[in-house]
């Protein structure tokens, strides 16, 4: 009998000890693929629209960012076509003095590979993308990427 | 004298100071990849730009109310893909020389119709966009898009029917073999040769 009353014991708790370990793998796991945004915003994060025929930026250290959008100032106005180059609002006509600024970043033969990522809004106007093309065909800065999300913009 | 054993460190907390880490990385990681539509613009040059035939031009307009107007006829973003392939692949004439030949040959690939009227080859073939300075950036990223597929299409019916294996996969194949691959390059050089993206931004118009 006395082995049966033995079984009414308490429940053993639950073994913790490898709990640390888990949390550990797993911060690991979010240190190695985390990565610090460089600049604030100083417009509204855009909704960047969407393409499938999508290309990876390959080095991050060879781009250059231009965002254009709403300004969260309302200084600035309200519409989508404000633009940023490192984190304060600017014209066109600042460009070719930020990709100079960029290129004395990286090393002389490097400045062929550089690419200049532009995350535009999506009711962003053409217009303001022509101004900064013509001002980065004045320095000669040719390589451009349109920053998109995956996936179709047709609705099926 | 008697002998201390070491006493051992709580390590109670440790998982407090580790949630407390992964938490702050949870919060501040960004997963997305930047991606998006490559773009190579034209160099500020003072030689004149050779002059292209009627024909050999696609012309696609986007007005400030997003609307497509595409070789002079109104059309909807969905049909584009399929007018640019008709046009591309026309095929209906004598081509620029390929790269090493001397002179050029018709489209032996081209399934199109072969309208005398239409492109005489796919690298003879622009296609031009032109929009407002008010078109929406969105509505041009589309349009650049739906573009860009209908090359990728021709570019995978090329490639599968010559090598067997689509465009898409052997780009990724060479690209993974850290671009170094010969056998591979020529390969792509090959089917982007065959199909070039042909694709010239006009300055916008600027209708008030």
């Amino acid at each position: 009998m006395s082995k049966f009353k033995k079984r009414k014991k308490e429940m053993p708790a639950v073994n913790t000890s490898s709990l640390p370990d888990i949390v550990f793998m797993l911060l690991f796991f979010f240190m190695v693929t985390t990565v610090m945004r460089e600049n604030d915003l100083a417009i509204e994060a855009p909704s960047l629209p969407s393409a499938t025929e999508v290309k990876k930026l390959e080095r991050k250290s060879l781009v250059s960012t231009i965002f254009v959008g709403k300004a969260k100032d309302s200084k600035y106005g309200t519409g989508y076509n404000r633009i940023q180059l490192n984190d304060k609002i600017a014209t066109p006509e600042d460009v070719p003095s930020f990709i100079f600024l960029e290129r004395g970043n990286v090393s002389e033969a490097e400045v062929p590979f550089m690419t200049t990522s532009i995350k535009a809004d999506k009711q962003s106007s053409v217009g303001t993308l022509a101004d900064i093309r013509e001002k980065l065909r004045d320095v000669n800065a040719l390589k451009l990427s349109l920053s998109t999300h995956k996936g179709s913009a047709i609705k099926k | 004298m008697a002998r201390r054993e070491n006493p051992e460190i709580n390590a109670g907390s440790m998982a407090d100071i580790a949630f407390l880490l992964l938490i702050f990385f949870l919060v501040t990681t960004t997963m997305d990849v930047d991606s998006g539509i490559p773009k190579k613009l034209a160099e500020k040059t003072d030689v004149k730009p050779p002059i292209v035939k009627e024909k050999n031009i696609f012309q696609v307009d986007i007005n400030r109310n997003n609307q497509l107007l595409v070789e002079n006829e109104a059309m909807e973003l969905k049909d584009l893909k399929d007018a640019a392939i008709k046009f591309i692949d026309n095929g209906g004439g004598i081509g620029n020389p390929m790269p090493g030949k001397e002179a050029g040959a018709a489209c032996n690939y081209c399934k199109g119709a072969k309208d005398p009227e239409s492109s005489d080859h796919p690298n003879k073939a622009v296609i031009a966009v032109q929009s407002d300075r008010g078109t929406d950036f969105g509505t041009y990223v589309s349009v650049q898009d739906e573009l860009l597929k209908a090359y990728t299409e021709l570019r995978n019916r090329f490639c599968e029917e010559k090598y067997g294996i689509s465009f898409t996969e052997l780009e990724e194949a060479f690209i993974a073999g850290a671009r170094k691959d010969g056998a591979l390059r020529i390969k792509v050089e090959d089917v982007k040769n065959s199909y070039p993206q042909i694709i010239s931004d006009i300055d916008p118009t600027n209708v008030q």
